[in-house]
């Protein structure tokens, strides 16, 4: 089941670049949240510091509170164990290429020490099930590499590999950016049932994918977090003047 | 250009393809059984072979790859994973100057280092002149390839929860095995046919020897031995010898790469 996740004034940083101010936030378990905003908003930032990539950026850091169901983001919890229960999509899909699509799917598992040879083979079903690729793949699983599926098929792949390590929470940083109408549209089905038993955040710079797939819309500009409410509420009454100017198209 | 490309091609090949045709002609009327199963024979005596020389190549590569290809892989980890500093930057510089010392003056320190504390020469003392030879060139290369290898596979496998040491290993340098291999490929090539590092190393033997602290005899040593000597049924032999030592290492070359391809295509 998911959890809904906490942010209590965070501030991020590139060295001495200040990226984030003060975000305070609430995500709802088993609802999918969207963040939109310009280019260089900051809102692949704010998801980063979700699941501690930010970190691994050399000079980054975070300051604030993170809450993950129970679990203390930044305090007391390390960011390997963190991020086995926060799951993340990539905006390019980042298959291992010299893996299998077997292995790719059960990398997570296998390389945190699971052996269980049985158990993964369910697991790896059950998580190529969950991203509508089962039925592409089941053939050839050990034979072709992940790196020859297709563009959409690879980033469904990558959504495969983040569900088996069976996570709480599911961070897409614009999964769909690269990717043609159809196999948006699969990801975007995807995302729908997704909800049943994750918590969603996804970036997006398609206002109407955050329309179509969010019960709850964050609007980014420069670094700070202008408006949070309702989708719906969001695009048809913002209460801010600069959302109601992104979501129209006057700028951005 | 398309011409240019293909002459280019020519002219490089062309010095490998002329050596390699004078060796075949001027080396391969002396290889036979006895050469590739005997000892060599008092001079005077015809007959004998380089068997012991053969082996003894094989032994000191062997421990030359042993040391040289883990510690060179490590210190290519090391630059490219968390050496991007300067730290990194002074290991990247002794490196390089390593790579471009004589192999003699190599000889010398795995003399100072390992012949004079065991009080003679040995395979291993050949095999750790060799391997501080592979070390750089492995090194840079690893580090290179590792670099190739796009942040996204690695930011893939920490937001599953894979640690980074687990990263490094079972992703980053999975993902550059082949051309790491190159690499370790291009070392040991280079490597096989150095005489100077062995001179006052593995030092030569004219008879079996099993033993890694004894002197060895190595193909490089008995041709260089050979070709100075007067003698023209050595001068023959050092030519098979010649022709022996290369086809060894595109052998081990082309073995390596051939399991690696298919070790890497069904690699669960």
């Amino acid at each position: 089941m998911g959890v809904g996740i906490t942010v209590e004034h965070v501030n991020a940083f590139y060295g001495k670049t200040q990226a984030l101010f003060d975000i305070n936030l609430v995500f709802q378990a088993n609802h999918a949240t969207a963040l939109i905003g310009p280019s260089g908003c900051g809102k692949s930032t704010f998801i980063r510091c979700l699941n501690r990539m930010h970190e691994t950026i050399p000079d980054a850091r975070v300051e604030g509170t993170v809450r993950i169901g129970d679990l203390s983001v930044y305090n007391g919890t390390s960011a390997t164990q963190l991020r086995r229960r926060v799951g993340m999509v990539f905006q390019k899909a980042n298959p291992f290429p010299t893996m299998s699509i077997y292995d790719n799917v059960a990398s997570g598992l296998k390389l945190n020490g699971f052996r269980n040879r049985k158990q993964l083979d369910e697991v790896v079903e059950r998580s190529l099930n969950s991203a509508a690729l089962w039925d592409e793949v089941k053939d050839h699983l050990h034979k072709k590499s992940g790196a020859s599926l297709s563009g959409g098929q690879q980033q469904r792949l990558c959504i495969a590999r983040a569900l088996a390590v069976q996570p709480e929470v599911l961070l897409m940083d614009e999964p769909c950016s690269a990717l043609d109408p159809i196999s948006t549209g699969k990801i975007e089905d995807l995302i729908f049932q997704l909800k049943e038993q994750y918590t969603i955040v996804i970036v997006t710079h398609n206002m109407q994918q955050a329309a179509r797939v969010a019960e709850f819309t964050g609007f980014f500009l420069l670094g700070k977090m202008i408006e949070f409410d309702k989708t719906e509420k969001v695009f048809r009454k913002p209460s801010d003047k600069r959302t109601e100017d992104y979501v129209t198209g006057r700028f951005g | 250009m398309t011409t240019l490309a293909v002459l280019t091609v020519v002219l490089v090949l062309l010095p490998l393809g002329a050596i390699f045709a004078y060796l075949i002609y001027k080396g391969a009327g002396s290889i036979n059984w006895a050469f590739l199963t005997q000892t060599p024979k008092p001079v005077g005596e015809p007959g004998g072979g380089m068997a012991n020389a053969i082996v003894g190549s094989m032994v000191i590569l062997g421990i030359a790859s042993l040391l040289g290809v883990p510690l060179g892989i490590g210190a290519g980890i090391y630059l490219s994973e968390f050496g991007r500093n300067r730290y990194g930057d002074i290991v990247r510089f002794v490196s390089d100057v390593l790579n471009g010392v004589p192999s003699i003056v190599i000889g010398i320190v795995a003399y100072g280092l390992v012949v004079l504390r065991q009080g003679h020469f040995s395979a291993l003392a050949g095999g750790v002149a060799l391997a501080i030879m592979m070390v750089p060139t492995i090194a840079r290369t690893t580090e290179q390839m590792l670099l190739l290898v796009p942040q996204a596979i690695r930011e893939a496998a920490y937001g599953l929860g894979i640690p980074r040491w687990r990263t490094t290993l079972s992703i980053t340098l999975r993902t550059a095995t082949s051309g790491v291999i190159t690499g370790v490929m291009l070392a040991f090539a280079r490597v096989a046919g150095e005489t100077a590092p062995l001179l006052f190393t593995a030092f030569g033997n004219q008879y079996w020897n099993w033993k890694s602290d004894q002197p060895t005899a190595a193909l490089s040593l008995q041709i260089f031995t050979y070709a100075i000597s007067p003698f023209d049924e050595w001068h023959r032999q050092a030519w098979a010898g010649a022709l022996v030592l290369i086809i060894l290492i595109v052998g081990a070359v082309a073995a390596v790469r051939f399991a690696v391809r298919h070790g890497t295509l069904a690699g669960a």
